[in-house]
């Protein structure tokens, strides 16, 4: 919970150094500009593939964890988790242990402790909510500039929103609804049984172990006993209030805190722990069978985790590779077509395009436009007689292209002629093409 | 958390209706969903006091608060024009040839100007200005000019038109109507010799008769070499442009009746920065010539 906080906090707060004319916070999601920035890699709209990526990645891992040991996301790593076992713990220091928040809440008097306690619990959980909420929006823009303007009162207004509607959603869903919000809301449970079969890891109840449960002083001598002394300790502690011992069920996030609580008592009973356990559900034959049961790698490798890890991996190098083919220069040529050729007085043919350079470096760069394809052609670029352009730091910019074919020349008088635009960055040698047509007359 | 069993009524009311054994419960609304309903038609009979609402014969009922949609566009365009007011005052104040020279400038003129283009001009010269020869409209994208072709040049034809005779500074130049003066003999010679000016004529064997046709009646304003003079609008007919075509028939045509192209002058209808804008829109097609 500390680690995963942490990472959230932090964060935005991490600096950079990107050049005098790019943000220089690590990881920033630059709406305005349309760019996004985490360390060294800089993202622009076209490239979102990217993300996209990163989202069937960890929509695939997901899968990989849920189908080898069950609700792992929702039990340890869910921001709904997090956040809730963060508001709990906060009740505990304020109200005391379950027994106390009990007293708490049946006291109908509204006297001054009560309302002391409940104040500083809901103020302390909108200070949480209000501080992840205010993280949150440190994402969108230069964090300490924005700070700064926070406190002071100058932020844009939908910063203010933002924080706003997140800290009532953080102090409704962590502090009030809870686990409603995995039972109710969340469609990760219903979505996630077709990823769990006998083989993933589960929290179970060894019925064969405890039935037929009794309390102590239901007890009587010669009949079959159980282990479960039906304290419902594990059903106190759940946090979506199910009875682990009815079977695996829907609302249950794989939390362990029902094995915690039984292995107590097992031990203060003096009986072996396990009685509720992590398993899976094919374990269960071979136990009640006497026979051994599979090792718990057995259980993780088999082919359904098997695939989730290749398809993983596969998306994830295609990513890194992608990552690392991506060239510094991009650019996109667009024919005009309106029209598709221009003669002109000496009886050359003109065809005209516009040519999107983009620079994503953090200076300006030269480029210089060529054509290659046929000898005949001629390049010219609109508003400059050289053949070079600058394109200014972290833009895309629109060059009108000419490319002229002389009189008589053979692209001049055929109806469709390819050729190769190049552009290289005359500073570093760095070079892009794009192919393209050149239209003569059609005679 | 427990669950509470629903606990089912005896003997439910009924509308009395039953479809093979299924019956029709008649319990009453959920009160929250009545409630919000009854608001909703209080809202709605607000709502048509308020704003524009009721269809009448003419118009509508306009609304105790005045709102209108058209008002609201108005004030948008207001405020769009409020905007780009000083970059406005200063394109309608520099140097015309000081404009390329200004990025920025040069930037706004030139979208301000191709939506002005789009606007005004496309309806003879083309959305994609390459004009249209049947009908005489000048191709704006080459570089040939008939009255010039720098960004002074072309804000002048803009601003006060061709041979429009509601301005005085319109460019104006007549070619005579030759049909009436020549013969079709003379008038078939010299067209044999314009077209041997710029490639192949139809008959080689006119050219020389026709050089002496066209120095007597077409060297005064298309010069001796067939170069055309700009000052007075004469085509150059030795390139390889032509604005009403450069065949045989229609150079006859051409020649025989004459050609009388008009341009309405735009100071009437367009600001100075919108004239301006649409002058180095054009000159930016392509064929713009420098200043001197």
């Amino acid at each position: 919970m500390i680690f995963t906080l942490g990472i959230y906090y932090v964060t935005p707060w991490i600096r950079w150094d990107r050049g005098p004319n790019l943000p220089d916070q690590a990881v920033l999601i630059d709406l305005a500009n349309r760019r996004f920035f985490f360390f060294w890699i800089e993202i622009w709209p076209h490239e979102f593939y990217f993300i996209a990526g990163l989202l069937i990645m960890a929509g695939l891992g997901l899968f990989l964890f849920t189908s080898a040991m069950g609700r792992v996301w929702c039990g340890y790593a869910c921001p709904q988790t997090v956040w809730t076992d963060l508001f709990i713990l906060v009740e505990r220091w304020i109200e005391g242990d379950r027994n106390a928040r009990l007293r708490l809440h049946n006291q109908k008097k509204w006297d001054l402790r009560k309302a002391r306690l409940r104040l500083t619990k809901w103020t302390s959980w909108m200070i949480i909510g209000l501080a992840t909420g205010g993280a949150w929006v440190f994402y969108f823009a230069d964090a300490p500039t924005l700070l700064v303007d926070l406190v002071t009162g100058n932020a844009h207004p939908i910063a203010y929103t933002t924080i706003a509607v997140l800290t009532a959603t953080t102090f409704f869903f962590g502090g009030i609804a809870r686990e409603q919000i995995c039972i109710y809301a969340c469609p990760w449970p219903r979505i996630q049984a077709a990823m769990m079969d006998e083989d993933t890891l589960v929290v179970g109840y060894r019925t064969w172990r405890g039935e037929p449960r009794k309390h102590s002083e239901e007890v009587k001598a010669g009949e079959p006993q159980g282990d479960c002394i039906d304290c419902m300790a594990c059903v106190n502690v759940c946090p979506v209030g199910i009875d682990i011992r009815d079977g695996e069920q829907l609302e249950c996030i794989t939390c362990a805190l029902c094995i915690d609580a039984c292995d107590d008592v097992m031990a203060k009973i003096g009986k072996p722990r396990g009685l509720i356990d992590y398993m899976a559900i094919s374990d269960e034959t071979n136990e009640r069978a006497g026979k051994p049961i599979k090792p718990v790698m057995k259980h993780i490798l088999r082919p359904r985790t098997i695939m989730y890890t290749a398809l993983w991996s596969l998306v994830g190098f295609g990513l890194v590779f992608a990552l690392f083919i991506r060239a510094d220069i991009e650019m996109s040529v667009a024919p005009v077509r309106n029209p598709i050729f221009v003669t002109l007085s000496d009886g050359s043919i003109r065809n005209t395009y516009d040519v999107r350079l983009l620079n994503k470096h953090g200076e300006d760069r030269p480029f210089r436009l060529s054509v290659v394809g046929d000898p005949a052609l001629r390049i010219q670029l609109e508003g400059t007689p050289y053949e070079s352009v600058n394109v200014p730091a972290d833009t895309s910019f629109l060059q009108k292209v000419y490319v002229i074919a002389p009189a008589g020349s053979d692209p001049a008088n055929s109806e469709r002629t390819q050729f190769r635009l190049w552009a290289e960055d005359t500073s570093n040698g760095e070079r892009a093409h794009k192919d393209t047509i050149f239209n003569g007359r059609d005679n | 958390m427990s669950k509470k069993p629903i606990k089912k009524k005896e003997d439910p009311d009924t509308t009395g209706h039953s479809w093979d054994g299924i019956e029709e419960f008649n319990n009453p609304l959920p009160r929250w969903w009545l409630w919000t309903f009854y608001a909703c038609i209080v809202w709605a009979i607000g709502y048509t006091i308020a704003y524009p609402a009721w269809p009448m014969i003419n118009s509508a009922t306009a609304g105790v608060l005045g709102y209108s949609t058209r008002a609201e566009v108005a004030q948008d365009i207001a405020a769009v024009d409020k905007s780009n007011e000083a970059i406005n005052t200063k394109l309608a104040s520099v140097e015309l040839a000081a404009i390329a020279a200004d990025p920025e400038l040069e930037g706004y003129a030139k979208s301000a100007g191709a939506a002005v283009f789009r606007t005004w001009c496309a309806q003879c010269h083309g959305s994609g200005a390459a004009g249209v020869q049947a009908s005489g409209y000048p191709n704006l994208l080459d570089d040939d000019w008939l009255w010039g072709g720098t960004v002074e040049d072309i804000h002048a034809t803009i601003s006060h038109g061709i041979r429009n005779e509601t301005d005085d500074d319109a460019r104006f130049s007549q070619m005579p109507a030759f049909g009436e003066m020549l013969e079709p003999e003379e008038i078939a010679q010299v067209v044999n010799f314009v077209m041997s000016l710029s490639g192949t004529p139809q008959d080689a064997a006119m050219v020389d008769a026709g050089t002496l046709v066209y120095e007597d009646n077409c060297s005064s304003c298309h010069m001796d070499d067939g170069t055309g003079d700009r000052s007075q609008g004469a085509p150059n007919l030795t390139d390889a442009i032509w604005l009403y075509g450069g065949d045989y028939d229609k150079l006859i045509q051409t020649v025989e009746y004459s050609r009388y192209g008009v341009m309405p002058a735009w100071t009437e209808r367009l600001s100075e920065a919108e004239l301006r804008a649409v002058s180095t829109y054009v000159h930016g097609l392509g064929g713009g010539e420098a200043s001197e």
